[in-house]
């Protein structure tokens, strides 16, 4: 049964049936020609999108912005947490509680878990989860879903490779979860002391999805659809050369994508560092900024839909 | 009957039917461990049951336990039985039940959770499974571990 998405909050990936979901991909992929400016669309003309980042972020807070700005909307915020009301100790409630006086529908991004759902307890306008700490970013989940849906016509049966940091990486998390709703078969490549942590593994399997671990790359991107990696944080590893080994043995390179379909397509969150080499980009396999584009268009779906300008 | 070997109590609150072992977690919960009750505390381990095989008693002379410790109490001994006694009579018996959302009686395990930042906000947990008991925080969705060390 799909909910109403009018005045909802958007914090978890948790909160969306499959058929709700299939909805935003179909609403996000109308709006390609308007994210794209190639189309006019002033549905939100007039109303007013607040970003309060206290974190910083490029791509979500950009792609917020433009989400807002092409469907006519306006936009106010901060990014800087140095000089906002948190370095003079106003809680987040209190945040919340002027910025719904100032906006139709708040963005937030916090450093701490739980904070979107606190925020949306204080405020009768709809927020929008864009990250809180390590917990849920679910509208980079549904942008990677509809990278993999519209590169690959469906994503049930597909099979999907996740590497690199499955532990601390919060996207694959969620994005695990939603494959696994989906029906996709995943494959996590990990170091060992990066594995999925057991009660994502406990999720995917209460979604009745199937799912290998290993750690030889070569073999798992042979048979694979999407090869999705993560940035392994340097700051997670206490020796420096036990990273340089471990960030080593999972470089994405045109040699390995030899081993792979040609028809694999790479997809990476942003940024990276050196886990998918240069090289890679000009290859058809790179779809990394195409998905970075895709956060447009999804978050217009969204924002139309949360403002019920489409049903 | 075999004699129970502490006698009845003149006023105050018996809980029964604790797990055996569970006592002293129950003082815990109470705050009697900490000396928050200025009044006698008897505690009976390895008491023989009918129901149990072998059950724990905590009886608190003067003083009548509130919801919330009833609610606490459910989380360390959810087969537990309180009767409130005055004048040597059961006058009231309060029910020990898991609840489906604990609100405000648990603090997150989670250091970076929101509830643990100086919000105003009180803590919640959804039970998730009652054996064993499992509950996760509404804000940041963890599971709690060691759930006696995390009540409030």
């Amino acid at each position: 049964m799909t909910k109403t998405f009018k005045g909802r909050d958007i914090i978890s990936i948790h909160d969306f049936s499959r058929e709700e979901i299939e909805h935003i991909l179909k609403v996000s992929k109308d709006m390609i020609p308007a994210a794209r400016g190639e189309k006019r669309n002033l549905s939100l003309e007039g109303k007013i999108l607040s970003t309060i980042f206290f974190e910083p972020s490029t791509r979500t807070r950009l792609s917020f912005e433009a989400a807002m700005n092409r469907l006519g909307g306006s936009v106010v915020g901060f990014s800087d947490p140095e000089i906002t009301s948190l370095k003079k100790g106003e809680t987040l409630a209190d945040t919340i509680r002027m910025v719904e006086s100032y906006s139709d529908v708040i963005v937030l991004r916090h450093p701490m878990e739980g904070a979107a759902k606190l925020a949306a307890d204080f405020t009768e306008k709809p927020v929008i989860n864009a990250g809180d700490g390590a917990g849920q970013h679910p509208t980079q989940t549904l942008l990677d879903l509809f990278t993999i849906w519209t590169e690959k016509k469906d994503i049930e049966d597909k099979n999907v490779v996740l590497l690199g940091d499955l532990k601390y990486g919060r996207t694959v998390h969620s994005l695990a979860y939603a494959l696994a709703m989906f029906g996709a078969n995943l494959t996590f490549v990990a170091p060992e002391v990066l594995q999925m942590p057991k009660e994502v593994v406990e999720h995917v399997e209460r979604q009745g999805g199937s799912y290998t671990s290993t750690n030889a790359l070569e073999d798992a991107i042979e048979s694979a659809d999407v090869l999705y990696v993560t940035r392994i944080q340097k700051e997670r590893f206490p020796d420096p050369a036990e990273y340089e080994k471990v960030a080593g043995m999972y470089r994405v390179d045109n040699e390995i994508l030899t081993n792979a379909s040609k028809d694999i397509i790479v997809m990476h969150p942003l940024p990276r560092v050196t886990e998918i080499s240069p090289e890679v980009d000009t290859t058809e396999h790179a779809i990394y900024f195409k998905q970075a584009f895709n956060g447009v268009p999804v978050r217009m779906a969204l924002l139309a839909l949360i403002f019920d300008v489409v049903k | 009957m075999k004699e129970i070997k502490v006698a009845p109590i003149k006023n105050g609150t018996v809980i029964d039917h604790i797990a055996c072992g569970m006592a002293f977690k129950v003082l815990k919960v109470l705050g009697i461990s900490d000396g928050e009750v200025d009044s006698t505390v008897s505690v009976l381990m390895h008491v023989p049951s009918k129901k149990m095989g072998w059950k724990d008693i905590v009886k608190v002379e003067d003083k009548e336990l509130e919801q919330i410790e009833v609610d606490k109490i459910s989380l360390v001994a959810p087969e537990a039985s309180i009767n409130i006694i005055r004048n040597y009579e059961v006058v009231e018996k309060m029910d020990v039940s898991l609840p489906d959302v604990a609100i405000g009686i648990l603090k997150c395990g989670n250091p970076n959770c929101v509830t643990n930042a100086n919000e105003p906000v009180e803590t919640e947990f959804t039970l998730k499974s009652k054996d064993p008991i499992r509950l996760n925080c509404k804000y940041c969705d963890r599971e709690l571990d060691d759930i006696v060390d995390h009540i409030i």
